[in-house]
């Protein structure tokens, strides 16, 4: 006989079980008691005004905004203008910047090391490698993202990113994953670690995993600043100067836009081959439109997107800037260590349209996407050893757009190796610490190599056929 | 008490007369920012998604945790503290649930917090133009937890879609404070501090809701099944909502049950040394 006394939990279990079969429905049953109380309580507490409103500004918005006609026409033209705006406008602030810290500061500190005697070794760590590299950052980095990020985030808290989603949202339907992936996307184009924790907000594994593998393919903060420079100083070129603005601003959004296609192909292919399963239906909830507070949203996002960017890409240049320097200026057999990586990766580097100065670089910036072209600049100074610049190995010397576009051409780029770096910069491995957080979030090392892997290879496959269509064609005319 | 609450709920006057008014004091709101060393009393900050909490979180700690207008931004529990009066708080900042039956990581997050955190107030977070919805989850919390403080956010918005709220029979219905506030802007902030402060201090008492339009049937097994845990533990006060999440056939709370972690909750919440909590329920 059980006594009443010790009764266990297993008992209560049990008891809960047998209870369960009794009523069925538990979770139906219960949930709609709930419902109903709130509905109660909610209907007590509110009073509704007594004539129809006459006219929803938020429901018009809406009307227009996810339409199935002008949705996307409107979402495009609206990054456009985005990127139009901060195309059109960094350029000045940058020439300034680079005027000061690398034109005016630059020389001065030099100055002062041959003064107080600093040997040549040191200096050219500290200053022609740390500082430069930092140098270059900042003036490239900061304008663009300090004019990009705050009109970025003025869209989010006016509250047009769900509605981005929400036309988004039938689309990953069709490619086999949840409509959420569109809400843990749009925050991949902030940031992609960000991007895939997001992701928790997902609760079938197998779209969650989808959704953490096709983050990569929006274009992230460290990726932004490095589109809208090769854009601007390549593709922008091509055209009359008063066009060149807003062709630059078309080449960014088509490669954000080619991004969220890949984004629909990857995950297509995946929930049909390894990750096949059902698709799980949720309710979007469209936010009302607020007002966005201007001056606190400039603020806010140039604290916590612009400062936090441009530091991490600080923290990630200054030691890769000695690294950079040290690997040029060790020499065996008269060949610096760079040259050798470079020279090894160059026949792999032409076959897909880059060189092997972009991929020493990308390897370089594994930590962190934001520093490639600075690294390729000094890598690129070094392989050409030019002294035209006024310096020596691993130092560059004046970063105005103008000067930056003379270095590349030095160093052997065309259009085509500027089409396929924004290319590449889209489709390549995430930042490590993208990995790190695929990681942890998975606890899976297969599909962490997936999530690093499978971008990467896929960058390979289309700027080798771009490569080999672009000369085919090169060639016939 | 709550009389005195509710009066101090009502709009504010003007400049002259609030200075002088007790409730006037978010001077004595230190905010901490992440210094969060020898808190008194642990706040958590519950709600749907896309309700503000956020917003109200930065409000109090002086943190900037980036806040946008879209469902879903918050997956991670965020943390600050703030000082007022003579305590110090720590503010957990939830991720946005529709409901606490956890189907979700994101949902599991809030829930586990709420019952094993064991916070000292919890705020639910409600959006002022959708109260029916967000009452769901009002209702779900205060069957956990009699500790609540309803913040009505949003305000500014329900009153340019023409609702009146009712503030003070939906305290009496619900039977915890509540605080309209506009948080984007810092209106209410006051009071809602003074209303967590009085839930904290134990000088409000709300009482823990139970559903009402259940179906004879289903009363009597909830009733059976809670007789059962309160003979188990006879000091845990959400009993009935223990029993509720075991008819559901919730794995989570059984395992808890089995492992005794309930017993620990219910001698925790008498008594005094929360620090040992310290979550331990990191997600990975």
């Amino acid at each position: 006989m059980k006594d009443v006394k010790s009764i266990t939990p297993d008992d209560i279990i049990a008891t809960a079980q047998t209870l369960r079969w009794e009523v069925g429905d538990f979770h139906e049953k219960i949930m709609e008691a709930i419902y109903e109380d709130a509905a109660h309580i909610a209907d007590r507490a509110v009073t509704r005004p007594g004539e129809e409103r006459r006219f929803d500004l938020d429901r018009t918005i809406d009307k227009v905004v996810t339409s199935k006609i002008w949705g996307f026409p409107l979402m495009i033209l609206l990054f456009a203008l985005v990127f139009w705006i901060t195309i059109s406008l960094a350029n000045y602030p940058s020439a300034l910047i680079a005027e000061l810290l690398i034109g005016k500061i630059y020389p001065a500190l030099q100055d002062f090391a041959t003064m107080i005697g600093v040997p040549w070794w040191l200096s050219g760590i500290l200053i022609d490698g740390v500082y430069l590299t930092t140098a270059w950052v900042v003036s490239v980095m900061l304008p663009p993202m300090a004019i990009f990020f705050p009109m970025f985030t003025l869209l989010e808290d006016f509250g047009y990113l769900p509605r981005v989603a929400f036309n988004l949202d039938s689309i990953f339907k069709k490619s086999g994953a949840h409509g959420k992936q569109a809400l843990s996307m749009m925050m991949g184009f902030g940031c992609n670690a960000a991007g895939v924790i997001s992701t928790r907000v997902i609760d079938s594994p197998r779209e969650r995993l989808i959704a953490m593998i096709t983050n990569n393919f929006a274009l992230c903060n460290g990726r932004w600043p490095t589109q809208i420079l090769i854009a601007t100083l390549f593709i922008g070129a091509l055209v009359p100067a008063h066009f060149a603005g807003l062709i630059s601003a078309a080449a960014v959004v088509g490669i954000a836009v080619l991004g969220i296609l890949f984004s629909f192909l990857v995950s297509w292919g995946l929930s049909r081959t390894v990750l096949r399963g059902e698709v799980s239906t949720f309710s979007l909830e469209l936010p009302p439109y607020r007002p966005p507070r201007i001056l606190r949203t400039i603020y806010t996002s140039i604290i916590d997107r612009t400062i936090y960017v441009l530091w991490r890409a600080i923290i990630f240049a200054a030691p890769a800037g000695a690294v950079i320097w040290l690997i040029s200026n060790l020499t065996v057999n008269g060949t610096s260590v760079a040259g050798y990586l470079v020279n090894f990766l160059n026949p792999l580097g032409i076959l897909i349209g880059l060189n092997g100065v972009i991929l020493v670089a990308y390897i370089v910036a594994i930590p962190a996407n934001e520093i490639v072209i600075p690294t390729v600049l000094m890598l690129t100074i070094l392989m050409a050893g030019v002294d035209k610049y006024g310096a020596g190995s691993g130092v560059l010397i004046d970063a105005s757009p103008a000067a930056t576009k003379e270095i590349l051409i030095y160093g052997g780029w065309t259009l085509l190796t500027a089409v396929n770096l924004m290319l590449f910069s889209l489709l390549h491995n995430p930042c490590s610490t993208t990995i790190y957080t695929i990681y942890k979030e998975t606890g899976s090392r297969k599909w962490t190599a997936v999530g690093a892997f499978l971008p990467l290879i896929i960058g390979f496959i289309v700027t080798f056929f771009v490569a080999q269509i672009w000369r085919l064609v090169a060639n016939i005319f | 008490m709550t009389d005195r609450r509710r009066q101090q709920a009502q709009p504010m006057p003007s400049e002259e007369i609030c200075a002088t008014c007790p409730v006037h004091n978010k001077a004595n709101l230190l905010k901490l920012g992440v210094d969060m060393e020898d808190w008194d009393y642990v706040v958590a900050l519950a709600g749907n998604p896309n309700t503000g909490k956020s917003t109200v979180f930065n409000a109090l700690t002086g943190l900037r945790q980036h806040t946008g207008n879209w469902p879903g931004k918050t997956v991670t529990r965020a943390e600050g503290g703030f000082k007022y009066g003579d305590h110090r708080y720590k503010l957990v900042d939830l991720p946005g649930t529709y409901s606490l039956l956890a189907t979700s990581l994101d949902e599991e997050i809030a829930r586990d917090f709420i019952l094993f955190g064991q916070p000292d107030v919890t705020v639910v977070v409600v959006d002022a133009t959708r109260l029916e919805r967000n009452l769901n989850l009002v209702l779900q919390v205060l069957g956990i937890t009699d500790r609540v403080v309803v913040c009505l956010n949003l305000m500014d918005e329900a009153k340019r879609n023409g609702l009146v709220i009712d503030e003070r029979r939906l305290a009496r219905d619900l039977g915890v404070p509540v605080v309209p506030t506009v948080a984007r802007r810092n209106e209410g902030l006051d009071q809602l501090l003074q209303a967590i402060s009085d839930v904290a201090n134990g000088e409000t008492k709300g009482r823990i809701y139970h559903i009402k339009n259940e179906s004879p049937q289903l009363k009597e097994a909830i009733a059976t099944l809670t007789a059962q845990v309160k003979q188990l533990y006879p000091d845990l006060p959400n009993a009935r909502w223990v029993a509720l999440r075991l008819l559901d056939g919730d794995e989570h709370i059984a395992d808890a049950l089995r492992k005794g972690e309930l017993g620990v909750l219910t001698r925790e919440m008498n008594g005094d040394d929360h620090r040992h909590l310290e979550h331990k329920q990191e997600v990975a």
